[in-house]
């Protein structure tokens, strides 16, 4: 029996000289692998600051104050970005205020309400293919709904294509943060004679309220940057408007027009613009994170 | 005085009952129909596509699939070259980038000192965050620059003269293509998938790690016997979930691929894949038009694609990952 064990085992070699050299071989080889795990770590890092770096090498060197006050220019007459920045924070602003109230009631009923009934399970699934679904796609399917039957590009279909994107991530933030929500809080409120309504709305989503507001920043900052879906949908506009049924600019599809251009101010023009949405989005990201963890 | 305490609590009683019951059932019915309004929006989703596809599935029937033609002169569209350029690139990407988010995972999890997990993990993150047009940017500016003049030349003569790889490894230099496209896709997906791997590694019970160290085992024997066969499927999901990005990524693949309706052997030539084509194409395409209809059915093949690869990834993250 102990024959059988012992070879079945592979223990401590008899022979030192053979433990010596398998016990080398073994932290060879973890020494090899950690290395490895460091350079891809490192390289994450230099690929990041790599990206950084560029843009604010680029970028800064057309930053001025034209380029927040003048709209968009044929080449050669020192236009500047106005229409596309302000088109940006109208479509984000309103795909956002069309989206989170949706997402927000879609993640209550799948928290508090469906729960686990075949009903829930499916809008979760498909909210979580919403969610990493093409924005390409979203695009398309915005442009056969709002762009074909109302007759042409606006402002108004880029903010529905948008509004479809922070749904699903809304969504998810809000379920997750309402299921944190301690039962007691629920008992001692449902205990005092409150309507369901009432306890969801004032006690929970008030102390959920870190992590859903985290959840719609991560979404604005997700659409502010997106190109795809804008499109077929708002389209770009190189002239200023701010009406929400004419073709509308924005930063990510002017920075699209502007970058395979053959005019160096125009591909000037789109680092600046580079700049400005990176650092708008990655501003937004920190601050989301420092609030989720001040709630912790 | 029995009398008198009970007087008053009842017609609130009955003012709460008669105010709340509608309210609950309001709030019930309309975050249900929110609910709803989700299927609703991928249900019609499928539709638009499919409608819009129509005319052009219709024409082509099965063969739209196989066919390798764009010739909008003679009117004649097929899916081939667009569908191989999505998935190679992406597989492509998906070979690079595996290995490095999980070097990157294991660095977290397990190798870095406890003050510098939370501000690499931060700027992995964040690399996640940055647009895809930022990725498309530079790497139009930045990559194709060092392709052309360094690394395909180099590739090209190293292996030149070797069966089968002076095929794979050749093509016209410019910098941009096939290979490059899949460069700027490991890029960007080197970030989620290694955010997804840390959250699945730190899923693993501490005593199960703490025993395997406990009889000698070295870091790598603890990730490779104790870390990996306990999460295997939801580290498959995480790397499924970065194929779902790179096969749907429009902005930075449409910078750098060249954009040509043609099947190369050559990874250094350009190509196209499903959502390049459709971001390049729509503009010239008229409402209505065979194009159009041909595109969106493109768009009804990317949306089955990523939709299969989504379910698989789901299927195989939500049990660990989620309640």
């Amino acid at each position: 029996m102990s024959a059988t064990v012992a070879s079945a085992v592979p223990g401590p070699a008899k022979n030192a000289r053979v433990a010596l050299m398998l016990g080398r071989r073994r932290h060879r080889v973890n020494t090899i692998v950690k290395l490895f795990c460091i350079l891809a770590t490192i390289l994450g890092l230099v690929l990041l600051g790599s990206i950084l770096f560029t843009l604010v090498w680029r970028g800064m060197a057309g930053l001025s104050l034209v380029v927040f006050t003048t709209s968009t220019k044929p080449p050669g007459s020192n236009g500047g970005l106005l229409n596309a920045i302000v088109g940006t924070l109208i479509q984000t602003a309103a795909g956002t205020v069309i989206g989170t109230p949706i997402g927000l009631m879609v993640g209550t009923y799948l928290a508090e309400y469906g729960r686990d009934s075949p009903l829930a399970g499916a809008v979760r699934f498909v909210s979580d293919v919403l969610l990493s679904a093409p924005s390409i796609l979203i695009g398309l399917f915005v442009y056969a709904i709002v762009v074909e039957p109302f007759g042409g590009f606006s402002g108004f279909a880029g903010c529905v294509a948008l509004a479809v994107i922070v749904v699903p991530i809304v969504v998810r933030t809000t379920e997750d943060m309402l299921r944190l929500i301690s039962p007691a809080l629920r008992e001692a409120a449902i205990g005092l004679g409150a309507p369901k309504w009432k306890v969801i709305v004032l006690i929970c989503y008030r102390s959920a309220m870190d992590g859903i507001v985290t959840g719609v920043l991560l979404a604005i900052a997700r659409i502010a940057g997106e190109t795809a879906p804008l499109l077929f949908t708002s389209l770009g506009n190189l002239n200023w408007s701010i009406s929400m049924t004419q073709p509308m600019a924005s930063l990510p599809v002017t920075i699209y027009q502007y970058a395979g251009s053959a005019f160096d101010d125009w591909v000037q023009l789109a680092w600046v613009g580079a700049l400005l949405i990176t650092l708008g989005v990655l501003a937004i990201n920190i601050g989301a994170r420092l609030l989720l963890n001040r709630g912790k | 005085m029995q009398q008198a305490v009970a007087a008053p609590s009842l017609p609130t009683a009955s003012l709460m009952r008669g105010r709340s019951r509608p309210g609950d059932g309001i709030f019930a019915f309309a975050v249900r129909a929110a609910g709803v309004l989700v299927l609703l929006v991928l249900g019609s989703l499928i539709l638009s596509l499919l409608i819009g596809g129509l005319p052009a599935l219709r024409r082509f029937g099965v063969g739209f699939l196989f066919s390798a033609a764009w010739d909008p002169v003679h009117q004649i569209f097929g899916a081939a070259v667009p569908v191989v350029g999505t998935l190679v690139t992406a597989v492509l990407a998906l070979l690079l980038a595996v290995p490095i988010a999980f070097g990157i995972a294991f660095y977290l999890t397990e190798l870095a000192p406890g003050w510098l997990r939370r501000p690499v993990g931060i700027a992995i993150e964040l690399l996640a965050a940055v647009p895809s047009i930022i990725y498309g940017m530079w790497g139009f500016f930045v990559i194709v620059p060092l392709m052309s003049q360094y690394f395909e030349p180099t590739l090209i003569n190293a292996f030149d003269g070797i069966p089968v790889l002076q095929d794979v490894f050749a093509g016209p230099p410019f910098g941009t293509g096939v290979f490059t496209a899949a460069l700027v896709l490991t890029v960007m997906v080197v970030p989620f998938i290694a955010a997804t791997m840390r959250d699945v590694f730190e899923t693993v019970p501490p005593v199960f790690k703490e025993s395997a160290y406990g009889v000698g085992c070295t870091t790598w024997e603890v990730m490779r016997s104790i870390v990996l066969p306990y999460t295997r499927a939801s580290v498959i999901g995480g790397i499924m979930l970065g194929l779902g990005r790179a096969l749907g990524e429009t902005m930075a693949v449409t910078f750098v691929i060249g954009n040509a309706n043609h099947i190369s052997p050559n990874l250094f030539a350009s190509g196209n894949t499903i959502a390049s084509l459709v971001a390049l194409e729509f503009p010239e395409s008229p409402a209505g038009s065979l194009k159009l209809s041909s595109l969106l059915a493109l768009g009804l093949i990317l949306f089955v694609i990523s939709f299969i690869v989504l379910a698989i990834s789901r299927s195989l993250l939500r049990p660990r990952l989620k309640v």
